[in-house]
């Protein structure tokens, strides 16, 4: 043993969940060691100066989706964690149109009357049905999910649990989970709205980080997953961190060394050391061996399983329910710096402080998928940008702003090029974008940055740049994340444990994976000592 | 017609929700956007500009000026060096409070002091023989207060003065050509000041410090937002956490100061010769121990507060916006023990929190009560944990101007 130390548990990957795993464990009482591999924590949650005073949130770039009871079994608050406000969602047109929804409910039914007066209460109805899904389903969201291939006793009883609780639901209630769980956002919304830039901009939920347009089968699950999170108690509203999704890792960090937790930067784990079936440790790339009888990856499915353990060590249907799984990476990030606030013409940049949603409709949004079916990016890209610095004034240097932009579609796999040779194509294609919305756009921008998918990979790892760590589809949810019978974080080494989003409940900033991992591996560990999965799946 | 401040030519074409409300005979904004969490963010994160204008202010001259201090107010403002303020409160003979303001000690014979109800009769018919001068120059001086983590680099890039000024300190300055008073002080709870002009200069001080702010996030903040941040800052209004003892019925309707929390004024009240009003009231009251209350933060538990709402299909509700009427506090025996006199959600806290009175046996931190509230018309009680005032109290409140609070670190 060439080990200068042992640990209790040792987490590699230093993102979010791994953060949240590690805090747990070491709150639990373990010695806990958590490995990063880049010069700093936090994954694809991190907020970076790439200019002095210009801070860009590379990745990430809004929460909604941390789990409340993290916020203060963490103690967070004390180690800073502070969302602010983002007012606005702004939904711009080219023809000069737009629409704002806002926290203000009056306002928010003024605008929506502006272009449909049947649809202001109908956005009434949506977000009140809306909510009843998402109080239904939280349950389900905030528990380890039952093992469906188990045959043991307690996910027997899990389940019927499980079905007790659907069983209860009005039956509204869960024909609308099956709805969304099932179908399109499209088909879901059709029935609400009939104003288009009402419904490019809620349609716009059914298809970020996913592979899918809004008319596809699918779309659905992505659109109620991403009003499962909650601002100050709103069922689907995003804040900003203080310090971007960065400052939110940082403060997740304080709180993990805060319970004793040790983070190591720079230190990738290129291989998981297992004996006999059991897990012994990692190898460091540099050759350092380091020891624990409990090691959780943060990782994605690909990275845990056939890439830190030998494809030998693992059951054949995991390996190929792996290989199975879709990550097709489809989004990007074009973060600016700028000069000045950028002008809607008849606006100023202080009315649409927040979300500015460009997806006028939802054939934009089909049409801007349907480049991406054919393996190539949107012409006319769907962005939701968001001027940060109009929020958390310490973003930028007074006067200036950093504007952060999600793109979509930009399929990981491109069709006769790569993301090396077309990344300035697509900081153009969305600049250009930008500037007919917001004319003198281009004057403003002080730097670009550009972030492919293929960047997403490179840097944090994240397989084919997916920034859920795998595809949010139901046979990737659930019973199945990320691979039928291995939904429980256990994996079939014992001792070995997964805790990335590409477990339950799955990608977004949630920290859930991590939680629900810590909460699975003190229950193993208080019953006989680090378990494997309890029966190989299938 | 009612009145407007003297900065409210700039302050009203800022407005853009046309809601005003009445303070002390003022037109005040209640929120300048619709977002009035929004002008909360800015005062937490950034700097928020507050027109606290409609203050009763008194100047308080002559030679036998401490000493008719010293003699109506509570806490000794022999003990307030010139160049400093007190947050004070005055007393009526049987020891409860009439009102709180804060006094500004220019020099012996020279104060001003604030507060928010008119308090000129009952100071004037205590003057007796002393040689004392009591004017109310409440319209002729408006104050702005600019609140908030940037609002010290924001006002000492306009006056050097202020940069050093220490917490409850004042100085002069000048601001956009005009001769300013500023003091360190607020009802935010955060790193903040007041500037203190003279109705005319109004405008030019307005300007001067609207352009200072440039570009940092700077907004107004109206009436809405700042009852949310003082109820963090566990700082007391009046009619809502206390009620004036001169306007009271019954004595369940007066406060002491011991019960109201200020027992920290009184530290050397066993022994002090000064004479006040309420002096020997109070003296009785803690040598029998007979507060009948604490003043007391309250943290809801989130958990509890979370699943009795949930368990009755309902979303829990998570409002900023303050309740100001009372709510019941039980012990473990169901024994009514106190009451909430402001609750609000708080954002940067992540909870409910409430300013509360108990029975002084349940006062000390990390006590635990049962907050009544109804859900579906029924009464149940929610798990609250007892805790010192103020609930949120970053260090750059305090902190000396070469210390700077780490991002976000707040509370």
């Amino acid at each position: 043993m060439t080990a200068s130390r042992t640990y209790d548990a040792i987490v590699i990957g230093g993102g979010h969940n791994g953060l949240v795993n590690g805090a747990y464990l070491a709150k639990s009482g373990l010695r806990t060691l958590i490995l990063e591999r880049r010069h700093l924590v936090g994954g694809a949650a991190i907020t970076e100066e790439l200019m002095p005073g210009f801070h860009f949130t590379t990745f990430s770039y809004a929460v909604s989706l941390l789990r409340p009871d993290i916020i203060h079994e963490l103690d967070l608050v004390k180690h800073g964690y502070f969302p602010l406000l983002m007012p606005h969602s702004f939904a711009p047109a080219d023809d000069g149109g737009h629409i704002t929804l806002s926290k203000d409910r009056n306002l928010t039914i003024q605008e929506i009357s502006r272009h449909s007066r049947r649809d202001a209460d109908a956005y009434d109805q949506y977000g009140h049905d809306m909510a009843q899904i998402v109080q239904a389903l939280k349950p389900l969201f905030d528990s380890v999910p039952p093992n469906l291939f188990s045959g043991q006793a307690e996910d027997a009883l899990a389940l019927a649990d499980l079905a007790k609780h659907l069983k209860g639901l009005p039956q509204r209630v869960l024909h609308n989970i099956v709805r969304l769980l099932t179908g399109s956002a499209a088909d879901f919304l059709d029935d609400y709205f009939e104003g288009e830039l009402l419904k490019g901009l809620l349609s716009s939920s059914g298809i970020i980080g996913t592979k899918v347009g809004p008319r596809s089968q699918g779309s659905g699950v992505v659109l109620l997953f991403h009003n499962m999170g909650e601002q100050d108690g709103v069922f689907g509203n995003w804040g900003f961190h203080k310090g971007g999704n960065g400052g939110l890792t940082q403060v997740l960090a304080r709180a993990a060394q805060s319970f004793g937790a040790e983070i190591k930067l720079e230190a990738a784990v290129s291989k998981v050391l297992t004996t006999n079936g059991r897990t012994t440790g990692v190898v460091l790339a540099d050759g350092t061996e380091l020891h624990a009888p409990v090691v959780v990856s943060a990782l994605d499915p690909r990275r845990t399983f056939p890439e830190l353990v030998e494809p030998r060590e693992l059951p054949e249907d995991l390996v190929e329910n792996i290989q199975r799984y879709k990550f097709q990476g489809t989004s990007s990030k074009v973060n600016f710096a700028l000069d000045g606030l950028p002008e809607f013409p008849g606006l100023d940049g202080t009315q649409f402080r927040g979300f500015t949603n460009i997806a006028p409709s939802m054939d934009y949004l089909e049409r801007a998928f349907d480049e991406a079916k054919y393996g190539w990016y949107s012409s006319k890209p769907y962005l939701d940008c968001c001027i940060q610095s109009t929020i958390d004034p310490d973003m930028a240097p007074a006067g200036k702003h950093v504007m952060s932009c999600f793109t979509h579609y930009t399929p990981y796999k491109l069709k006769g090029s790569d993301w090396d040779t077309e990344r300035d194509n697509l900081g153009d294609t969305v600049q250009r974008r930008l500037e007919e919305l917001f004319p003198g756009f281009s004057k403003l921008v002080l730097r670009r940055e550009v972030v492919t998918p293929l960047d997403i990979e490179r840097t944090v790892g994240l397989s084919e740049g997916n920034i859920f760590a795998g595809e949010l589809m139901s046979p990737q949810l659930y019973f199945f994340r990320p691979a039928p019978g291995w939904n429980q974080y256990r994996t079939p080494i014992h001792g070995y444990y997964q805790c990335g989003s590409g477990t339950h409940p799955g990608g977004c900033v949630t920290g859930g994976p991590g939680r629900l991992a810590s909460q699975q591996i003190v229950r193993d560990l208080a019953r006989s000592g680090p378990a494997a999965g309890a029966a190989a799946g299938g | 017609m009612i009145r407007t401040t003297p900065f409210h030519e700039r302050l009203a074409p800022l407005n853009r929700t046309g809601l005003w409300q009445h303070w002390s005979g003022h037109l005040a904004a209640v929120k300048y956007q619709m977002d009035d969490k929004f002008e909360y963010f800015a005062v937490r994160n950034a700097a928020g500009i507050v027109d606290t204008s409609p203050l009763y202010k008194y100047r308080i001259t002559g030679h036998d000026a401490e000493a008719f201090l010293a003699g109506v107010l509570t806490r000794d403002i022999r003990l307030c060096r010139d160049g400093q303020a007190q947050y004070t409160l005055w007393c009526d003979d049987s020891g409860h409070i009439v009102e709180d303001g804060v006094v500004f000690r220019y020099s012996s014979d020279h104060f001003l002091l604030t507060s928010a109800e008119p308090n000129l009769a009952w100071f004037s018919d205590r003057i007796g023989r002393q040689r004392v001068l009591i004017e109310d120059v409440s319209a002729q001086y408006g104050s702005l207060a600019l609140q908030g983590p940037r609002s010290r680099g924001i006002l000492a890039a306009l006056d050097d003065a202020v940069g050093g000024l220490g917490f409850f300190h004042h100085t002069p300055a000048k601001m956009g050509g005009a001769a300013v008073n500023v003091s360190r002080t607020g009802y935010t709870g955060d790193l903040g000041y007041e500037v203190w002009v003279e109705a005319d200069d109004a405008n030019a001080v307005f300007d001067a410090i609207v352009d200072a702010s440039a570009g940092q996030g700077v907004i107004p903040v109206g009436m809405s937002a700042l009852l949310m941040l003082r109820i963090e800052a566990g700082l007391v209004l009046i009619d809502v956490d206390f009620h004036s003892s001169r306007f009271a019925y019954t004595d369940e309707e007066r406060t002491t100061p011991v019960e109201l929390g200020f027992g920290w004024m009184l530290k050397d009240i066993a022994t002090t010769d000064r004479a006040f009003i309420g002096r020997d009231a109070i003296r009785r009251e803690l040598t029998d121990g007979t507060s009948r209350w604490r003043m007391v933060g309250l943290k809801v538990d989130w958990q509890d507060w979370d699943r009795r709402y949930r368990a009755e299909g309902i979303i829990p509700p998570k409002d900023e916006h303050p309740v100001v009427w009372e709510m019941m506090l039980y012990d473990d025996g169901m024994e009514r023990v106190g009451y909430t006199t402001s609750f609000m959600y708080s954002p940067a806290l992540q909870r409910h929190i409430a300013m509360a009175r108990v029975r002084p046996h349940l006062a000390a931190p990390g006590s635990k009560v049962h907050l009544e509230v109804t859900i579906n018309h029924r009464y149940q009680t929610v798990a609250c944990e007892v805790a010192r005032p103020p609930l949120f109290n970053p260090a750059r409140k305090t902190a000396a101007a070469s210390t700077t609070n780490p991002a976000g670190a707040s509370a």
